[in-house]
């Protein structure tokens, strides 16, 4: 299979306007992936498809990702003058990256019998209603992982044929698998609590009655 | 044992080819030895109940080898798994549908409290949170040999209930609901997250 940084390039060459990003993956894995703008991610996807060198024929996986609002710290040699005499400075800077949701997809060829040729696409923002272009026109494979992410995520798919929950109930608002979701305390009776359960069981924990006139001991800690 | 009769003149007469019993005796002899479960499975713990009954384990030589897959025609309900919050207010509506009396055994740790999905969002805390257990099995899964050992806990308890007086069983009371409410589902959880008149867990004094 081609590099990525080829596809990259055969992908911006065949499609005007669209901007390919490779998302290095330093660590075990090391599989790198392209993040493709969410205007030209359906044409650029449709081009992995059809392409004759790639024929990118099967999705395996499509995966929801939640990137909550961080900093990155990192140095900068920064050219400074010090005492009249300019000098290579390492400054640390702090970038701020707002948090976004992010889509996922793995694409193998069956009949060129290579890939996975990973694609991203990021929202905008947080926000619920969070758009992403769909892929299920494309893949149909990709219909009922799409549903999972909008149902855990809340990331809406345009173009989606049927986009309803999928594993949660119609009636059910959240979104479970986002970062910063609050899970239902019904944790008020643990026979045998321990760990995280028993931080939880604590909160339901009612005073201790006084005996004898002794000091109230609080639950509270 | 039936009331009334003597222990040793029952005994007496039997000797002589005379056998007494009591309309309850034979009552609870018929219906604890013809158990029908309901054919519902929700996740491993069903195979662990399809393999008790089977061949091997043979739940037929305790009389409950009737498997029925109505509601109706059912007498006992085998939690048999997780129960999810989407399928608990089913479990319900299911458990209402049966007529009285009617039994749950709880089988293994999920159908109990949640068991390894206890932290989770989506996993009902135990089904005792909206109809009553009669039985609890602990286990992930129960071997068929707790299950079967489950059943002769039920059986005895069958045998055990009273069909007159003022201990008589909860079913004969006219006054004893029989259905109890479906919870809906909310939007964060299920409305309510618990049954009250169902479920009373012990107040344990900790601090």
């Amino acid at each position: 299979m081609e590099s990525l940084e080829q596809i990259k390039s055969r992908i911006e060459a065949a499609i005007a306007g669209a901007s390919v990003t490779i998302v290095p993956n330093p660590g075990p894995a090391n599989q790198p992936s392209l993040l493709i703008d969410n205007e030209h991610a359906f044409a650029a996807v449709q081009f992995l498809r059809d392409d004759a060198e790639l024929r990118l024929d099967y999705c395996s996986s499509v995966t929801g990702v939640d990137w909550l609002d961080r900093t990155v710290k990192k140095t900068v040699k920064v050219k400074e003058i010090v005492d009249g005499v300019e000098k290579e400075i390492d400054r640390a800077e702090e970038e701020k990256i707002p948090g976004y949701l992010e889509a996922v997809y793995h694409l193998y060829s069956t009949v060129r019998k290579h890939g996975p040729v990973i694609v991203r696409m990021r929202t905008t923002d947080r926000l619920d209603g969070a758009h992403l272009p769909s892929m299920t026109p494309l893949y149909r494979s990709a219909e009922f992982q799409e549903r999972e992410i909008y149902d855990l995520y809340g990331v809406t798919f345009e173009g989606h044929p049927d986009l309803r929950r999928i594993l949660m109930w119609d009636e059910f608002e959240d979104h479970p698998m986002r970062k910063d979701y609050v899970q239902p305390d019904d944790f008020e009776y643990e026979p045998t609590p321990h760990d995280e359960v028993l931080e939880r069981a604590k909160e339901h924990y009612s005073e201790r009655p006084t005996i004898d006139g002794a000091e109230p001991v609080s639950t509270q800690p | 044992m039936s009331e009334g009769v003597d222990e040793g003149l029952r005994s007496e007469l039997q000797k002589q080819g005379v056998w007494v019993t009591s309309m309850q005796e034979l009552y609870n002899w018929g219906r604890k030895n013809s158990i029908w479960p309901l054919q519902f499975g929700l996740a491993c713990c069903a195979i662990e109940m399809i393999a008790t009954a089977a061949s091997r384990y043979d739940l037929a030589r305790f009389g409950g080898e009737v498997f029925r897959p109505s509601p109706r025609q059912a007498d006992l309900m085998i939690v048999a798994g997780t129960v999810t919050k989407k399928m608990a207010p089913q479990v319900v509506r299911l458990y209402n549908q049966m007529p009285d009396p009617k039994y749950v055994i709880a089988m293994g740790a999920c159908a109990i409290s949640g068991g390894p999905f206890k932290q989770g969002y989506n996993v009902l805390k135990g089904i005792d949170r909206y109809i009553p257990v009669d039985v609890y099995i602990p286990g992930c899964p129960p071997r068929p040999e707790a299950l079967l050992h489950a059943f002769m806990e039920l059986q005895r308890k069958i045998d055990e209930q009273k069909l007159t007086g003022a201990g008589k069983a909860e079913f004969l009371k006219p006054q004893q609901p029989s259905e109890f409410p479906v919870p809906a589902f909310g939007a964060h959880d299920l409305q309510p997250p618990s049954n009250p008149d169902v479920f009373r867990p012990p107040h344990l004094e900790r601090a």
